[in-house]
């Protein structure tokens, strides 16, 4: 019932506003199309100006409500270089926004149709167009020298005393791999995959690198001020790393490993009272369309000291010994298969690339 | 059936004569034509059809973002399954969202706004009775007709219509276990695209060449009006990137449907282990864009060249710098195929290659602002008709302002990596290219609608329609940049599970009151444009605008072959308005023996 009445009253508007649309155009052929025409021209031009004054407080207005609401701080060394890139951005092309715009609606208030003036023959003139090709340029220019110094600097190699972790998305959950005490992620082949057994990440298990390496879905956790080399897997279809807090983002791409990495500023517990919110929590979102569930594709970070990183990592088996209980010990025995293959046979751990 | 050609003017006059006295059917009249002007009202109406169905799918994901918890029993009764509980259904989401995307660039924006004007303004603008090839013409309206009708059966199919955005990037779209619209939806998708570059293909080789061959006696390039150039070189965009879209499209469904593996490797979806080894999917990406790209600026060269036509007309003005305004459009259209990898700086492209898309990318700025630039000057001390076409144009003009400004800032890498794949493109594109080039396509329909259909368009339906738009649009889109700036990520259906991105609820909620408000002022546009057709006010005069172009030359309602007797000789631009005193001066007037040079 109630849509019914919101589908009359629209219908009913409709009819009113298209009755004295109607009426308006018989009117203007009585009075003549002439001067019809100059009265809503000169409506019309000053719609134009009150846009532009009323749009003009509608955007302070909307950034004076909506600064708070955007993330803070950037919680990593790269985001806060990010985020200078973005404020020298937003001043250059504020002040661009601001100048074209009140031309514009200035221009076509100031000259609206009047009898009392001609039209000034204009067609061009080559000293004023060189004038405003040079001037775009030289500030193009800047915005490109400072973004790719600092997109230099931030897709740069990582530090030699990064720490590692493997990040593996699919639909619809990101699941993490740490690479243990020989600081070397272990060998896998997608074939190998295989939950039931253990093996949510086909390790390949006659990889000594493999032995200590830790498995943990869900929850990322990273030691502040430490930087982070993140190796990037999809296991599907594409999925997107996105760590808004840390302005940080890559694609998950399925058969083409991608990386990234940066220092995370601040653990979650000091984010927790700069922001205020006792519920504050990193976030690692999906960025990249993937399926039914991409928008509640979520893992948690942590960021903690290195004393709670630790202990975190102590509680951790091996995802080895989870997978292969009877071998017992973490440490794997010297004389496992794998030091006997000779070298070249044997498998390439990955490394991060130094 | 008499096919005219347009150089051919020592018999056009004989031509001419004939022209009222031959009966034709109904279906050789208005189905199957080959006058350019029926085929432009075929585009058009099409495009009409189809821009309600897009901005109706719109409106629908709209109602999903501003109100994820409430239920509209209402879509359940429609939509079945789909809504369940009057819910908006993941799947169902992510079909509608895809949809719109493909909908609103191609058969819309692309079809609907070249298709539309290409057709219609060519042959009257340069002097000529139709196109180099009517014939061909015909079929490219005729295969987007059946583009249009493969992807609308696909909305009907029972796993849905294609699920994984517009840029249907594998291995989700190649893969039906990865989502349920990526089973035959897919595959309909994929048919229909190819069916549409066909159509596209058709079209451009048929705008060139007659662009080039046609032209009648006196109308050298540079006396061309600026929409002709803009549709010149939209076609040469396109003729070039939409088979690099069709090649990744074929190979895509190779991947689908043969066991091939040219953008699959290393997959393990939902515990099955695939087969496929050695694949790239950013070979996809690379493809797509190629096209992606220009595609865009497909969509907005004819909306820019139209805006500059109507700006010109009525601020009583010629064009400000008609040889920068040439030369940035060629710029554009060089530089529109050297930035595609902009799209990709998050893939794990390499950096230095990033760096230089960074560039290009950047360098796309000057032609575009020299562009404004010229419109600012081209209003600046004229004597400016606000019509509802110059409004639109305006408003054009202040939307490609907006949205050319986050441009800069997406296409820096280092701001990309923050706002990539966030609300912040959402809005940034719809502004542009979205919104921008609706206004120019609206520009066009109130401008040439008198020559279309020989009646007005009612103009305070016109106004309001252009000040709702306007102000709706503004509304809908400048306050998403924020939730961009917050880390967003587009797509997502329901933010409640998020603790970062739950800030923005009565703001999602103000954008799809808003958006419903602009959609409804829409289907007023149409009604006023179907009603418009049959009982709108007649026009009068041959040339209401008091225009300098060709088209307005020809009679009230002409017939196919356009001008009666012989073709008009073209003796000057396009542009002579308040030229020695005088208000306009078509181009058909020889240039006077005191003319001052300009």
């Amino acid at each position: 019932m109630q849509t019914f009445f919101i589908v009359a009253i629209l219908g009913l508007g409709f009819l009113i506003t298209f009755q004295i649309a109607k009426a308006s155009e018989y009117v203007a052929v009585l009075r003549g199309e002439e001067k019809a025409r100059k009265q809503t021209n000169k409506v019309n031009a000053f719609m134009l100006l009150a846009f532009l004054i009323i749009g003009l407080i509608g955007v302070y207005y909307c950034n004076e409500k909506l600064k708070g609401k955007i993330l803070g701080e950037a919680a990593s060394d790269h985001g806060v270089l990010i985020d200078r890139m973005l404020y020298i951005t937003i001043a250059l092309t504020g002040i661009v926004f601001i100048i074209t715009q009140v031309c514009l609606f200035w221009f076509s208030f100031k000259y609206q149709e009047s009898d009392k003036r001609k039209a000034y023959y204009y067609p061009h003139n080559n000293k004023l167009e060189l004038i405003w090709t040079v001037i775009p340029a030289i500030a193009l220019t800047v915005l490109v020298g400072f973004g790719l110094f600092y997109w230099f600097k931030i897709t740069g190699n990582s530090p030699k005393d990064s720490m590692v972790v493997e990040v593996t998305g699919s639909q619809f959950k990101w699941e993490f791999r740490y690479p243990g005490k020989d600081k070397i992620l272990g060998k896998k082949y997608f074939k190998k995959t295989d939950e039931a057994k253990g093996n949510p990440m086909g390790q390949l298990w006659d990889d000594p690198a493999n032995h200590d390496d830790v498995y943990n879905p869900g929850e990322m956790h990273l030691v502040v001020n430490k930087p982070v080399h993140l190796v990037i897997n999809a296991k599907d279809v594409i999925h997107d790393v996105g760590l808004a807090h840390f302005r940080m983002k890559m694609d998950a791409v399925p058969g083409t490993p991608t990386t990234m990495w940066f220092t995370p500023k601040y653990t979650t517990k000091q984010m927790i009272e700069k922001t205020g919110k006792p519920e504050f929590v990193y976030e690692l979102s999906c960025d990249q369309m993937c399926g039914k569930g991409h928008y509640s594709m979520r893992a948690v970070v942590i960021v903690e000291t290195q004393e709670e990183f630790d202990a975190w990592m102590a509680s951790k088996k091996p995802q080895y010994i989870v997978a292969n209980p009877d071998k017992g010990s973490s440490e794997p025995k010297k004389d496992s298969v794998i030091s006997k293959v000779p070298v070249v046979g044997a498998p390439v751990a990955m490394k991060t690339k130094n | 059936m008499h096919i005219h050609s347009g150089t051919d003017t020592a018999h056009a006059g004989h031509h001419g004569d004939h022209h009222g006295h031959h009966q034709q059917s109904f279906v050789a009249k208005y189905v199957f034509s080959m006058d350019h002007k029926t085929i432009a009202k075929q585009f058009l109406i099409t495009g009409i059809v189809w821009a309600i169905i897009g901005g109706l799918f719109s409106v629908l994901f709209r109602l999903q973002l501003g109100y994820p918890e409430q239920s509209f029993p209402i879509l359940e009764t429609f939509f079945g399954n789909w809504a369940k509980g009057g819910q908006i259904q993941p799947e169902f989401y992510y079909a509608l969202i895809t949809m719109h995307g493909t909908v609103l660039v191609f058969f819309v924006l692309t079809a609907g706004l070249s298709g539309t004007f290409a057709n219609f303004l060519i042959p009257l603008q340069i002097g000529a009775r139709d196109m180099a090839s009517p014939f061909l013409n015909m079929l490219s309206y005729w295969f987007f007709f059946m583009a249009s009708v493969v992807m609308i059966s696909s909305l009907f199919i029972s796993t849905g219509p294609a699920s994984g955005g517009w840029t249907v990037y594998p291995p989700l779209s190649a893969l039906g276990q990865a989502s349920s619209g990526s089973k035959l939806g897919m595959d309909l998708w994929i048919v229909s695209m190819a069916l549409f570059v066909v159509s596209s293909l058709l079209g451009g080789l048929n705008y060139i060449t007659t662009i080039l061959n046609q032209r009648t006696k006196g109308m050298s390039m540079t006396r061309l009006p600026l929409t002709i150039w803009a549709l010149f070189f939209t076609a040469v965009l396109g003729v070039l990137s939409f088979p690099v879209l069709l090649s990744g499209l074929i190979l895509l469904l190779m991947d689908r449907n043969l066991g091939t593996s040219f953008y699959l490797s290393d997959i393990v979806v939902n515990g099955e282990i695939l087969p496929n080894e050695g694949g790239s999917a950013i070979l996809f990406q690379h493809l797509f864009w190629f096209l992606g790209h220009p595609e865009v600026y497909i969509i907005l060269l004819p909306a820019m060249g139209m805006v500059s036509e109507i700006l010109s007309v009525n601020s009583r003005k010629p064009i400000f710098g008609y040889m920068a305004m040439l030369g940035s459009l060629f710029a554009i259209t060089i530089l529109a195929f050297l930035v595609w990898a902009h799209h990709m700086f998050v893939t794990g492209l390499n950096p230095f290659l990033g760096s230089i898309f960074v560039l290009l990318t950047l360098l796309i700025a000057v032609p575009s602002a020299i562009k404004v630039f010229n419109w600012l000057t081209t209003l600046w001390r004229g004597n400016i008709r606000f019509t509802p076409a110059t409004l639109f144009a305006i408003g054009f003009v202040s939307l490609f302002i907006s949205g050319g400004l986050t441009g800069i800032f997406l296409g820096n890498s280092t701001i990309d990596i923050h706002l990539h794949d966030t609300m912040f493109v959402v809005a940034h594109f719809h502004i542009v290219m979205g919104v921008a080039s609706f206004f120019g396509m609206f520009a066009g329909v109130y401008h040439w609608f008198p020559k279309m259909f020989g009646r007005y368009l009612n103009s305070t339906l016109g106004y309001i329609h252009f000040w709702v738009t306007m102000i709706g649009s503004y509304l809908i889109f400048w306050p998403m940049h924020y939730q961009g700036l917050a880390g967003i990520p587009r797509r997502y259906l329901d933010k409640r599970g998020w603790v970062s991105f739950n800030g923005f609820p009565e703001l999602d909620k103000m954008i799809t009151i808003v958006s419903i408000i602009v959609f409804a002022v829409q289907l007023m546009f149409v009604f006023n444009f179907i009603y418009s057709i049959f009982k709108g006010r007649k026009v009068t005069n041959k040339n209401p605008w008091e225009a300098n172009t060709l088209e307005w030359t020809t009679p009230l309602r002409p017939g196919h072959g356009n001008w009666d007797g012989e073709i008009p000789e073209v003796h000057r631009w396009a542009y002579d308005y308040a030229k020695d005193g005088r208000d306009f001066i078509p181009q058909t007037e020889p240039i006077g023996e005191n003319e001052s040079k300009h």
